[in-house]
């Protein structure tokens, strides 16, 4: 069935909704003899068993064995942060501009900087407390480097939360952005495919 | 009473007790598969090939629980009570022919512990003594939910002995015999001579009848998970839960048995085909047991009362005069 005509919420005569035929209870004693004998002999049990059956022969069995097979997240799924680097040079997209620590609104984002020998400014510390983060996305979103965007490492276990959240941990490590692992985030705050094309040559007179 | 009498006795009885108790272990293994796959589920797939061995994994941890006696309950019956269910289901066993007689070695076998001539009525007896299990330990174990159980167990269990005996009461007058034995000779023609064909009746009364007295699902309120927890199962734990399990499971399997001989010829003139046959009818009941479990749905105490007292009975009482009159003239 094709679910379209059910996202119409509404409920009209010609929408695809419509009543589910109820019978009233039996009042008398006869019309409820009759109701006995009707679902005796009508043989609703035995649909009730030829549905199972039928599904038991099918064998489309639904069953995602989670530790082996795993569901898709979607793109948009915001789980533990990810620092990513830049593709070319493989220095760390991050400039330390401090938004994210900003426009954090559960204020878990502590960072520090320092201008290094080439005068470009450095990250030294970064962290996440993510005993307090709420994962509401805003970082990725005001980030203008593409830097912090959320993963979608959802399976966590370990005996304290801040193992989650050591910089190096979440930063791409250098072999595998040389090996062409680290991926693009598609979700929150992320350009959109093929923006490339949208982007306009400043006028000079401006 | 020659020795060899009695260590072949023994014998059958070691026999009995180890397979019933591994196919009662096997039995929740194949009940938890069907009814995943008919819920388009895989159930237990970790322990094991395809999960066999979660029966080993479930009887290790059954074995080695913690035997909790809780402080308010009464404690010499709330021990006993488990055993009283699983002891009355293998003693019932005792009159059921499992397989036809074989030779072996010149030694000819007889798969029953006991053909004794009171046969079914001595099964369906040991089988309604079954009843003290739920009740006793129900009524013991200090708890609402499990008195509620021991209540419904015993309304329900006497009541359905009532159609479970009269349904019986019919074929017997047409066999003459309560030996299940002397009922299964009495059907050696082959399909033609099956008494379902004869008392049609008397074996959808038995059948329904088996339900109620194994508890299975549509007259499972007497453990209704839903409303009473486990109901006299609640304050058990490790093996005494575990002895009710076996009970359970083996009742099912030793019924099976008895509606395949009494009403589906049982196991025919004797050859190998026939004791297979009986094997693959008693697996049908058994199966039919676990696929009721997932389509249908459970009916409340008052409409199992009505439908035993005000249509089961009466449609016995019917059954039996009928067949009197059709024998007699």
């Amino acid at each position: 069935m094709h679910l379209e005509p059910f996202k119409d919420r509404n409920v009209a005569p010609q929408s695809a909704y419509f009543h589910v035929d109820i019978e009233d209870y039996p009042t008398s004693g006869w019309d409820r003899f009759k109701r006995v004998v009707d679902r005796t002999f009508k043989g609703e049990l035995f649909v009730g068993l030829w549905v199972v059956l039928r599904e038991m022969i099918k064998f489309e069995i639904h069953t995602v064995q989670y530790p082996k097979e795993k569901l898709p997240i979607g793109p948009r799924y915001r789980a533990v942060h990810k620092l990513l680097r830049l593709w070319e040079s493989g220095y760390e997209r991050c400039i330390g501009c401090g938004l994210c620590e900003k426009i954090c609104i559960s204020d878990c984002i502590r960072m520090d900087t320092r201008i290094d020998e080439n005068s470009r400014k450095e990250v030294t510390e970064y962290s996440i407390n993510l005993g307090r983060c709420i994962f509401c996305g805003y970082c990725a979103e005001v980030c203008p480097e593409l830097a912090i965007v959320h993963g979608g490492r959802y399976e966590n276990a370990s005996e304290q939360r801040a193992h989650f959240v050591i910089k190096d941990d979440m930063l791409t490590p250098l072999d595998l952005l040389k090996a062409g692992e680290q991926a693009e985030y598609p979700g929150f705050g992320a350009i959109i495919p093929g923006s490339d094309a949208l982007v306009k040559k400043t006028p000079l007179a401006y | 009473m020659d020795i060899a009498f009695i260590i072949e006795t023994i014998a059958k009885i070691v026999v009995i007790l180890l397979v019933f108790s591994a196919l009662a272990g096997l039995g929740t293994y194949f009940e938890r598969k069907v009814l995943a796959f008919m819920q388009r589920r895989l159930g237990p797939m970790h322990v094991g090939p395809f999960g066999l061995l979660q029966v080993a994994a479930d009887g290790i941890k059954l074995f080695t629980k913690e035997d909790i006696i809780p402080q308010n309950v009464v404690k010499p019956i709330f021990k006993i009570a488990p055993v009283i269910t699983a002891a009355t289901a293998f003693m019932a066993a005792a009159a059921i022919p499992f397989w036809p007689q074989f030779t072996v070695m010149g030694y000819t076998v007889h798969p029953i512990v006991a053909d004794i001539n009171v046969g079914i009525l001595y099964v369906l007896g040991v089988m309604a003594i079954g009843l003290y299990g739920p009740l006793l330990g129900g009524m013991a174990s200090a708890n609402k939910w499990s008195l509620i159980s021991a209540a419904r167990s015993a309304a329900v269990f006497i009541s359905y002995e009532v159609i479970s005996g009269l349904s019986l009461l019919a074929p017997l007058m047409m066999v003459g015999s309560l030996s299940l034995v002397d009922i299964n000779n009495y059907q050696v023609g082959g399909i033609t001579h099956w008494l379902v064909w004869s008392q049609p009746v008397a074996f959808i009364l038995f059948w329904i009848a088996a339900f109620a007295e194994t508890g299975r699902t549509p007259f499972h309120l007497v453990a209704n998970d839903h409303e009473i927890i486990d109901g006299f199962g609640t304050e058990y734990s490790g093996m005494r839960w575990g002895l009710f399990f076996i009970g359970e499971y083996a009742n099912m399997f030793f019924i099976s048995f008895v509606i395949a001989i009494i009403f589906l010829g049982g196991f025919g003139d004797g050859t190998i085909a026939g004791a297979f046959q009986l094997l693959l009818k008693v697996a049908f009941f058994f199966f039919f047991f676990l696929w009721t479990r997932a389509a249908w749905p459970d009916v409340r105490p008052d409409q199992l009362m009505w439908l035993c007292w005000k249509v089961l009975m009466p449609i016995a009482v019917l059954n039996v005069v009928v067949t009197g009159i059709v024998m007699m003239f």
